[in-house]
């Protein structure tokens, strides 16, 4: 060993080995976060099957333009946060931490426009519980699907606040100088995070807001 | 794993085109298909999250076992839902036996 670089653990040969163990232990949590949205998604896929009408009723009464603007801008993230990475990779401290900042820029876009659509859902009586009400004559199948609107966008947008606070912690170190071409793991970590967040809403949208809407 | 960086072109490349997939999943949305709907919208979500799986999280720069892990994982996911809606499904196929 001539060098022992100094964000090295010593259990490791090398730092191609450690990026190789940690980036592995990241997608070993995203899988077990992929059962977690899969089993969400398998009981909306089987309530709706279930009750078709009820849940195309509720479908339809969301507003597309949102959900297609919320899309939009968590691609745009994903973007920015691709650029951030390869900025990390370069060693260019100014634009990695540019890059971040705007991820978190996006990423608040997107919560903002949920909190938005959060509150014409109470305004309408959209929010499941004692005050709920739906016009038509599917009210309580409706009444089902918003319990599978509010849990699973809820559980999104929860995803979100936690990656925007990953983030905040990570452009601070990024700001001081932590990160180096050699050394840049945790930023990559986090973008596989992000990503994967991305990935739930590019499901969410279809599911939630399109299907069902020709009727 | 060899630090392959994805230049911004390509990057903007996917943009471009995870874009354009929901553009035209919002417009076919709006056009009756009968049952061809949903599944159209489900393969576009499937290839939109291709490109982000492959590029944006650059598995296809990754190493056979970390493809290994991310392949394994939606595996699971194919048979927690699969074996879960051959039973919903199927229960009305055939008639319950007299006595139950």
């Amino acid at each position: 060993m001539s060098e022992h670089p100094a964000a090295l653990a010593h259990q490791f040969d090398d730092i191609e080995q450690q990026h190789e163990a940690a980036s592995l232990g990241m997608w070993l949590f995203l899988v077990t976060e992929i059962m977690f949205f899969g089993g969400l998604f398998l009981g909306y896929t089987i309530y709706r099957s279930a009750y078709p009408n009820g849940f195309a009723a509720g479908s339809r009464s969301l507003d597309v333009k949102w959900g297609a603007i919320n899309t939009a801008v968590l691609i745009g993230s994903s973007l920015t946060m691709a650029l951030a990475v390869r900025a990390a990779q370069l060693g260019k401290r100014k634009a990695l931490v540019g890059f971040l900042l705007l991820t978190m820029l996006l990423g608040s876009v997107f919560l903002g426009i949920k909190v938005k659509e959060y509150d014409e859902k109470w305004v309408h009586h959209h929010v499941p519980g004692g005050s709920f009400h739906f016009e038509g004559p599917h009210a309580q199948e409706a009444h089902l699907f918003f319990v599978f609107y509010f849990f699973m966008t809820g559980m999104h947008a929860t995803h979100m606040v936690i990656g925007i606070g990953i983030f905040t912690v990570l452009t601070v170190k990024a700001w001081r100088g932590r990160f180096t071409s050699l050394y840049h793991t945790p930023i990559e970590l986090a973008a596989l995070y992000w990503d994967f967040v991305e990935i739930v809403w590019i499901f969410l949208f279809p599911l939630l807001y399109l299907i069902g809407r020709h009727q | 794993m060899t630090h392959q960086i994805v230049s911004p072109k390509l990057c903007l490349l996917i943009f471009a085109i995870l874009m354009v997939l929901t553009a035209s999943n919002v417009g076919v949305a709006y056009v009756d298909l009968g049952r061809l709907n949903v599944i159209i919208a489900l393969s576009i979500a499937v290839c939109q999250a291709l490109l982000v799986i492959l590029y944006f999280m650059q598995v296809r720069y990754s190493s056979q076992l970390t493809k290994l892990v991310v392949v394994a994982g939606f595996c699971w996911l194919v048979l927690l839902i699969g074996l879960t809606l051959s039973d919903f499904l199927t229960r009305d196929w055939l008639p319950l036996p007299e006595g139950w």
